[in-house]
């Protein structure tokens, strides 16, 4: 398969601050990438790159057969864009938001109006679609803002964070909206700082942190690279927390780390499975540690980017962008 | 040749999409209403009574200055709207499309010629009654009212760039401040300018907002027979002096606000 999105050496920075160090992508025709990184991993800097609102301080890239740099208005022709805030007309009504961009996609007047309406369909929000956006929730938005994105029936998507600061119900509804797109053959290039979000809906994940490329692959040889098992003990009392962490630290073979509330969640990287897991419940048992609950696991996209990057999802990785 | 066309085309989707907005914040049309009228009344009563210039009636006089200064703060919605749409983020929808590069901010500049010419009318009513008269006919009126949106209109593509530079719409109510009250106070707004001081003196023979003044007076008829013609060329070709205003201003402020915007980066 061609590949429909190709950057190379992409580069650029703020200042002081580098927010691209040479990045590479590709993307197959018809294929989704997830592009997976924490806060001021360069996701935005990368999209905006793509979608040609920012230029690049380097780097070469060809979206849709269209070169970023030379043909920048053939892009904006082969693409649609949804970022990561949502960019809708408040004052405007949901129709007449699409109905806009229709026209500036230079579609005409009838064909404009009967996109609109279409996409409103499609997105559920036909009853909502003649009041203005000042009354949507953030999923609507977010829905409205994703329906603009598809106006011209582009061939090419870049959908930065689509459900971040969305509630568990408004994501799902996104996820079965994306996973339709893709099932259309759109090619989509999407950034998120959810592992589970990449490993539902990208076929192919790329992990960045700091403006650079630190791992390639599906969400299972994402997972392999971590290798081993996970062991989540939770302790009865939060102040044995430090106590166990002790007692657990001849089996782990990397960082233990700890969650949950006030840190009462351990978990500890293994290899050898279930018997270590009973010599290690017999030396908390040993030290008289009480454990409200544990679990043997396969380790999650969570764990790998801690194993890959050193720090967590939730950390900051760098500069904080809003 | 079509491609202009189509820039024209989107620069009216544009416009229509700052219209509907006016229908939708009707607020923001009071401020439009209410301080066109303030300041006929303001000036009429209070300098009207404390001023007084020989042979005519102060009003008079001042009615074309009070129409060039609020044209010229009219300017500032279309800063105030750009830098809106700056900070709310459309703006990157707007950039991500293969729509023209200037359309946005051509369409917000026509469209606030509606809002000026809204509040010309305003003034020209609240003008007539308190004792403003049109004396030199329908024709030369109208061509008053033509020239004053035309400058307004030149004049928005000055605030649109600093509308597109600055980080929130308050700093451009700020620096429009800055910009426009020298621009409106040193000139023959208020004042004859040749009762002022030297430099300020020629500052005001020079500034277009005095041309426009000047040639909305003449216009109108509002100029009292007897007074002595200008000394300064601009004052003696108020409209031609204007004209080549508007031009400039357009030609040097249209590139430079749309170079701003394909660089725009919302932070
Ligand atoms: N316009 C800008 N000006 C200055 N710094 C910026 C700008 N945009 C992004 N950055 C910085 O570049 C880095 C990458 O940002 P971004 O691409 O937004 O990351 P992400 O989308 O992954 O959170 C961050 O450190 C951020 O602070
Ligand atoms: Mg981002």
């Amino acid at each position: 398969m061609p590949n429909v999105i190709e950057a190379a050496g992409l580069t650029k920075r703020y200042g002081e601050v580098i927010a691209l160090d040479g990045l590479d992508l590709a993307v197959a025709e018809g294929t989704v990438l997830g592009l997976l990184g924490p806060n001021g991993a360069g996701k935005t800097t990368a999209v905006s790159i793509l979608t040609t609102l920012v230029e690049p301080d380097g780097g070469t890239a060809t979206v849709a057969g269209a070169d970023l740099i030379r043909q920048p208005g053939e892009v904006r022709r082969r693409i649609g864009l949804s970022g990561q805030y949502a960019a809708v007309d408040e004052h405007l009504t949901g129709f007449e938001n699409l109905d806009m961009i229709g026209r500036l996609y230079r579609m005409g007047r009838r064909p404009a109006r009967e996109r609109a309406r279409e996409l409103l369909e499609r997105f559920d929000l036909v009853e909502a679609g003649d009041r203005p956006v000042k009354t949507y929730s953030g999923g609507m938005r977010r829905r409205l803002d994703l329906a603009g994105a598809l106006v011209a029936a582009p061939p090419v998507l870049f959908l930065d964070e689509p459900t971040t600061g969305l509630d568990p119900r408004s994501r799902n509804d996104l996820w079965v909206i994306i996973t339709e797109l893709v099932g259309h053959g759109s090619t989509l290039l999407l950034t998120t700082q959810y592992l589970d979000e990449a490993d539902q809906l990208a076929d192919e994940i790329l992990v960045i942190d700091h403006g650079r490329a630190i791992a390639q692959g599906t969400a299972d040889d994402i997972k392999g690279m971590v290798g081993g098992e996970r062991i989540e003990v939770t302790v009865a009392h939060s102040d044995e927390a430090e106590k166990a962490r002790s007692v657990l630290a001849p089996f782990a073979t990397g960082r233990i780390e700890s969650h949950g509330g006030r840190d009462t969640t351990l978990v500890v990287p293994i290899t050898g499975g279930a018997p270590v897991l009973t010599q290690a419940l017999r030396a908390l048992d040993g030290d008289g540690i009480g454990v409200r609950d544990v679990m043997l696991r396969r380790p999650t996209l969570d764990d790998a980017f801690l194993a890959l990057t050193g720090h967590d999802t939730a950390a900051d990785g760098g500069e904080d962008d809003d | 040749m079509t491609e202009l066309l189509a820039s024209v085309g989107d620069g009216l989707v544009i416009a229509k999409r700052n219209l509907i907005k006016i229908r939708r914040v009707p607020e923001t049309l009071v401020f439009v209403l209410i301080s066109p009228i303030m300041f006929v009344l303001l000036f009429a009563y209070v300098f009207g009574s404390a001023i007084d210039i020989p042979g005519s009636s102060y009003r008079e006089f001042l009615i074309g200055g009070i129409f060039a200064q609020t044209i010229v703060f009219g300017a500032t919605f279309t800063g105030a709207g750009l830098a809106e749409d700056m900070q709310k983020g459309i703006i990157n929808r707007f950039r991500s499309l293969p729509m023209s590069r200037v359309a946005v901010i051509a369409g917000r500049t026509a469209s606030d010629v509606v809002y000026n010419a809204i509040s010309l009318t305003i003034m020209s009513i609240t003008g007539f009654l308190v004792g403003w008269r049109i004396n030199n006919g329908i024709p030369r009126a109208l061509a008053a009212f033509a020239l004053l949106l035309l400058f307004a209109y030149a004049f928005s593509w000055v605030m649109a760039l600093v509308g597109l530079m600055v980080p929130s719409v308050e700093v451009v109510n700020n620096a429009s401040f800055i910009v426009i009250f020298p621009l409106t106070f040193i000139a023959n707004t208020f004042v004859p300018s040749d009762g002022l001081p030297g430099p300020l003196r020629v500052f005001a023979e020079w500034n277009p907002v005095s041309s426009v003044t000047q040639a909305t007076r003449e216009l109108f008829g509002n100029i009292p027979p007897g007074t002595p013609e200008p000394d300064a060329w601009p004052l003696q070709h108020p409209v031609l002096y204007t004209l080549m205003w508007v031009v400039a201003i357009i030609a040097v402020f249209a590139p430079l606000s749309t170079r701003r915007y394909r660089r725009a980066t919302l932070r």
